[in-house]
This record gives structure tokens, C-alpha cells and sequence, in this order.
């Protein structure tokens, strides 16, 4: 098989006149991290990985293993279709190996390989798909809107239609399957949604499509970003998350007798996102400013909360439509798209999957009045979110889960590095500290 | 609305084992790969027909099955490849029969493994493209992995191309995607049933609009190759 798979690249990167190969893998705080190799060369890389130094990748670097083995992943070449057709660019994602040639329990892929075989033995396949938002503005330094749509506009001020119908090009010829792409909310803002496959697929999905957004911006002289909350005031940026879990042809959330269409499974699996929600937060919203996202009156979820309807809710369950039962899904509001895919992936199902295990219950649904109270700031008696990444870390540190998912090494290193970048937010003087205390204090 | 599908015979396997291996999984598992399947006893393979691949199974009479390869190898004009298929507590003493098979797998062995050996060993004896699959516009050469719809290469992923093969050998018949994802996945896959409805749909996409409709969803069952376009 393996053999079968190799000779297969050989023979494609030849025809399609291929001549660098692109070793792509993600850091710990899900950055894409690549390097070339010349077509001369893949054989080799193939059978053998292709060495890089670890020290400079975050995450990565141990002072007794800077030499890491990365070995690309036959199934997921595929050209470019940015790079020329001829003497042209292809990809392929890559394993993560030791210079002993293990797996390293720094690669965020092979934790959620890890993730998806503990799914498998407890019978299931789980199937996820995200809705991606992020904006389009004038460049790295400069937050201007570069239109004035909104939601679901299609009109001539909509100059990003281009721009929409370019990536969608490339994210076909890379095989990523894509549902829906509209405008979002806000102005510049816009939201694709990644059709489901498997939770790898879906990781390596969004690697690649953060990937062609900025190039497609960068072509057509915007710059796309994907920070969680880049201009205040209005909607943020999430990663809303939809997951399934199949037993064989059976999805196994269903039961049609259910108020809310939702087995036994179903709830036990929301029970278990929304008892360890707290612990997940600082994986599925990494950043300092993930959390200027989480605050009230802009559809973000800022309590553990769960509803059919209510778009602040934590967890929604979408409406299942008659004769669609494959399509009954829990949608997880909190991910943000700057996040790292595989590891939020794996905390999500880590997550609903005590659930099931555990059996837990169910709390009853909440009111749609979650987020008026909260903006009033009336108590909602019903747990927040961690409010900030330093809150976060402090549950998360508590978690047997997430240690467990994320295996020691990995664990300690996301902290370490996520204190260090408290460190320096909490010594910053803002604008608005030097607005509102240097003219009264 | 089904053209027939344009192909050669397919090609014969020859099984030969100590017992009667005709009701075996091996057996049914050539079938489902596209093999004629022709069983004889070890000692009996002299009398075999002209068969494109051997396939031996050792199944604890390793020197059995090595005798029998002697004598396929006896007839100095037959260069038959010969696989065996081994079982785990005959692999100590694999190493003295050195020579008398070409490649081997053990048991328990991926279906998608056993095929891309017996494809590798075809082609290395030789014979001239024996089994390009043409259906419509669509042709496909399993030995360079080139797809093409009316000359027009398709840019597939490893996944695609054996989805598509595998469909395009077995035209105008529908399959469950139970049966696609053993055939071309294999078992060890976690990424379930749903895996397939992906995968067809980024085929479709490559195929084209024309030629998408190549492909048929009956709904509830599966998908299936047609010659049309």
C-alpha cells in the first residue's frame, strides 16, 4: 500500500511537471511551517523523511533533539495551483519524527491521530466541519475595511467577490471541500464554510485554506487575517464547530423521539463540552486577544450554555430537518480561527467524548436571555468562560483532560509559552490607560 | 444508458495452497479485486493454465509451498511471478526459501495491499499495458497512474485515483460505500463511512461538469461508474 502510494507521487509529480515539493507541518500555536525539497530529492524524502532543524520551531525545540525527521504523508500531495503549471509546486503534509525516527510527541497531528483512534475504539467515527470567518483589510498595519457589505450582501459594493470566487478556485484544486462562502456581519468580514470530513481532514483542511486566503488577498492587493477580534466594535472572528459521531452508517447523535432530536450519546457528549469547557479555552481560543472576541453583544459565546436557537449559546443544536437525520451535529461557538486545528480538534472531542464515556447528564437548556443579562451585567447563573487567557491557563493547568490529550511535553510547553505572552500584555500601557487616567490622575 | 465498458478479460490468478482454498477468503478477495481465480492443490500447479500471477499461500506447510514453487519455476519459458502469502508463524523459516517468490504478504493482509503487489509484480514481468481501463472519455493506466477524460489529465490525489480505479474496473454496477471504503481504503481507516461521499465529490469536481455525471449516486446504496460522456 504504502509502496503503492509512493509510486504513485513519483509518477504524478513527474506528469504534472513538478519540480519543488513543498514538506509542510504546523508548530504548536498552529502555524504552518514548510520547506522545499528539490523533485530530485523525493524519492528519498519518501522513504527516508526529509531532516530540518527543530530548535527554531516553536514547540519543537529540546536542547538534546534539534534534528527532527519531517515524513510527508503520501495521500496529501497535491500542486499548487497558485505556482506555475509548468516547472510547477506541490505540497505534501508531514509526520513529525524524531532523528530516531519515532513519532514526536510535539506534533499537534499525531495527538489528534491519537485523538481519533480513542474515538475509533469506542466505536465511532466522528465527522466535523467548521465555519471560518476572517477579514479583509488594507494590510498588516493598517485595519481599514476594504468593503462595506454585510451579511449575505451580493451587490456591486461587494468588492470582494473577486476575491471570494478566486479562493474558491484554488480551494477546489486543492481538494478542500468547501459548502458555502457568503458575506459575514461585519464590513470586510467574511465567512466559508468547510464542508465535514474526518477531523484530520478537517485540520489539514484549514491549514491549507488559511493558506490560499492570504495568497488570494495578497494577489489581489488586500491582506486577509484571521485574528480572532481585529477591530473594535464590531463581530469578532470564530471557528464555529460542527461534530457529528457515526456508528457505521448511523449517526449515532440521532433519536428522532427526542425534543431536540438528540440520543442519549448526543447529550452525554454535549454534557461533556460543556462540563470541561473551562479546561479547553486556552486551546481553542490561544491568544491574548481571543478573548476581546468573548465578550457580550456580538454573538460570541461568553458562558457555558447550551440551546436550539440561541445564537450566543456555547453549544447550539442545530435544527435537524426531516428525512437528514446524517446531518444531526453539535456546533461548539467558542473556537476562534487563529487557533491550532489539531489540537482544538482534539480538545473538542477529548471533551465530548467523557461525556459519553462517563454517561454524563445533561443540564437543562438556557434561555434566550443569556446575552441581554450578560451585557446588562445581571447574573446569569450559569458558569462564564475564562475571561482572559491568564484565566484560561489557570483551568486548563487544573485539567487531567487536556494534559491527557495533549501528553506531557506538549502540556507544559503550550503553558510555558503562553505565560510568556501574558507576561508581556500585562506590562503594556494601552492607548485607553493613557486616555482615561494621564488627563484625571 | 449504460455503454459497455471497453476492456480486456481479467487477467487470471492462479491460488495454490495444501488445502482447497476455492471457499477461502483469499480467494473471494481476487474476486473482489477483478481476478479470474483458478485453484489448485500444491501438487497439482504443474497442470495450471497460463496465469498472469501465482499466488501461493504457506499456511503452516511452508515446504510444501516451496516445492511447489520449484516446479512453477521448473518450465524454463514460464516466468510467472509468484507471491506468497505467509502465515505469521511460517515467517521464521521464510528466510531459507529465499529466491523461490518474487514478493510475499502475511497474513492478516490489507486487500489494498494484496492488490498493489499483484499490480507491481504484472507490470514488472511485463506485458504491454495489459489492463488500461478505458469507460467513455475516461482512461486510466494503473502503470504510470495516469487518469485522463479526453486526454485532458486529471490532477488527482493518491485516494482519488484508487476511487476512481476502483470504480472504473468494476463499471455499470453500484457499490455500497461499505464495500468502496474496504476495497480502497482497507480496514485500519478511522475516517468511516462519509469518508467516500468526500471523496466522490472532489472526483466530480475534477472530472468536470460534462463528465461529472460519470459518476452515479443511488441514494441509500452507493455509487457507481457509467460510460457516459
Amino acid at each position: 500500500m504504502v509502496e503503492a502510494e509512493r509510486e504513485f507521487v513519483l509518477n504524478a509529480a513527474e506528469e504534472r511537471d513538478i519540480r519543488f515539493v513543498q514538506l509542510w507541518f504546523t508548530d504548536v500555536l498552529g502555524q504552518l511551517k514548510a520547506f522545499a525539497i528539490p523533485v530530485e530529492e523525493l524519492p528519498e524524502a519518501l522513504t527516508e523523511g526529509a531532516s530540518f532543524d527543530g530548535s527554531s520551531i516553536d514547540g519543537f525545540a529540546r536542547a538534546h533533539e534539534a534534528d527532527m525527521i519531517a515524513m510527508p504523508v503520501p495521500r496529501t500531495f497535491q500542486s499548487l495551483p497558485w505556482r506555475p503549471e509548468r516547472a510547477g509546486v506541490a505540497r505534501m503534509f508531514c509526520d513529525v519524527l524524531t532523528s530516531e525516527g519515532e513519532p514526536f510527541e510535539g506534533d499537534p497531528r499525531l495527538v489528534l491521530k491519537r485523538t481519533m483512534e480513542r474515538v475509533r475504539d469506542l466505536g465511532f467515527t466522528a465527522y466535523v466541519g467548521h465555519e471560518v470567518d476572517f477579514f479583509l483589510l488594507a494590510g498588516p498595519d493598517d485595519p481599514t475595511p476594504v468593503d462595506s457589505g454585510s451579511y449575505f450582501d451580493l451587490t456591486p459594493l461587494d468588492s470582494a467577490n473577486d476575491f471570494r470566487r478566486g479562493a474558491l478556485i484554488y480551494l477546489e484544486a486543492l481538494g478542500i471541500p468547501v459548502k458555502d462562502s457568503h458575506h459575514e456581519d461585519a464590513a470586510s468580514q467574511h465567512g466559508v464554510d468547510l464542508r465535514h470530513a474526518d477531523a484530520l481532514t478537517i485540520a489539514d483542511s484549514l491549514m491549507s485554506f488559511r493558506l490560499v486566503v492570504k495568497e488570494v488577498a495578497r494577489e489581489q492587493g488586500h491582506y486577509a487575517t484571521f485574528m480572532p477580534k481585529p477591530i473594535e466594535g464590531v463581530q469578532g472572528s470564530g471557528l464555529h464547530t460542527h461534530v457529528s459521531l457515526f456508528e457505521g452508517e448511523r449517526n449515532a447523535f440521532f433519536d428522532p423521539t427526542d425534543e431536540y432530536h438528540l440520543s442519549k450519546t448526543g447529550r452525554s457528549f454535549m454534557a461533556g463540552l460543556l462540563l470541561h469547557a473551562r479546561e479547553i479555552t486556552a486551546i481553542t481560543n490561544q491568544w491574548v486577544n481571543s478573548y476581546k472576541r468573548l465578550v457580550p453583544g456580538f454573538e460570541a459565546p461568553t458562558h457555558v450554555s447550551w440551546g436550539a436557537r440561541n445564537r450566543s449559546a456555547l453549544v447550539r443544536v442545530p435544527l435537524t430537518k426531516r428525512g437528514k437525520e446524517s446531518s444531526c451535529r453539535l456546533e461548539y461557538r467558542a473556537p476562534d480561527p487563529a487557533c491550532n486545528p489539531y489540537l482544538t480538534l482534539s480538545a473538542i472531542l477529548a471533551a465530548g467524548m467523557a461525556g459519553v464515556r462517563g454517561e454524563y447528564d445533561l443540564p437543562p437548556e438556557m434561555g434566550p436571555d443569556v446575552a441581554a443579562d450578560a451585557k446588562a451585567g445581571r447574573d446569569v447563573g450559569l458558569p462564564a468562560l475564562p475571561e482572559s487567557l491568564p484565566e484560561a491557563l489557570a483551568a486548563m493547568r487544573e485539567s487531567e483532560l487536556v494534559r491527557g490529550v495533549l501528553g506531557d511535553h506538549l502540556f507544559e510547553w503550550f503553558i510555558a509559552n503562553k505565560v510568556a505572552e501574558w507576561s508581556e500584555h500585562k506590562a503594556h500601557v494601552s492607548r485607553l490607560e493613557i486616555e482615561r487616567y494621564l488627563p484625571r490622575l | 444508458m449504460i455503454a459497455p465498458p471497453q476492456r480486456s478479460e481479467p487477467p487470471l490468478v492462479l491460488v495454490g495452497a495444501e488445502r482447497d482454498v476455492a471457499a477461502s477468503a483469499l480467494h473471494a478477495d481476487l474476486r473482489s479485486l477483478g481476478y479470474q481465480v483458478a485453484s489448485l492443490p500444491f501438487d497439482r500447479v504443474g497442470e495450471r493454465p497460463a496465469a498472469s500471477v501465482a499466488v501461493l499461500a504457506t499456511e503452516g506447510a511452508i515446504v510444501a509451498c516451496a516445492r511447489a514453487s520449484e516446479e512453477i519455476r521448473s518450465s524454463p519459458e514460464d516466468t510467472v511471478p509468484i507471491l506468497w502469502v505467509v502465515d505469521p508463524p511460517d515467517l521464521g523459516t521464510l528466510e531459507r526459501h529465499n529466491g523461490l517468490f518474487d514478493d510475499f504478504v502475511r497474513l492478516p493482509y490489507a486487500t489494498p495491499e494484496l492488490d498493489a503487489r499483484l499490480r507491481r509484480l504484472r507490470r514488472d514481468a511485463g506485458g504491454a499495458d495489459p489492463e488500461v481501463v478505458r469507460i467513455g472519455r475516461l482512461e486510466m493506466d494503473p502503470a504510470s497512474y495516469r487518469a485522463t477524460v479526453e486526454g485532458r489529465p486529471l490532477k488527482l490525489t493518491y485516494m482519488e485515483y484508487e476511487l476512481l480505479r476502483y470504480l472504473a474496473s468494476r463499471p455499470g454496477r453500484i457499490h455500497t460505500r461499505e464495500a468502496i471504503l474496504r476495497g480502497v481504503w482497507g480496514y485500519d481507516y478511522y475516517g468511516g463511512m462519509r469518508t467516500v461521499d468526500v471523496h466522490i465529490r472532489r472526483l466530480r469536481a475534477k472530472l468536470g461538469q460534462e463528465h461529472a455525471r460519470m459518476i452515479e449516486t443511488v441514494r441509500g446504496v452507493g455509487y457507481g461508474l457509467l460510460g457516459l460522456g
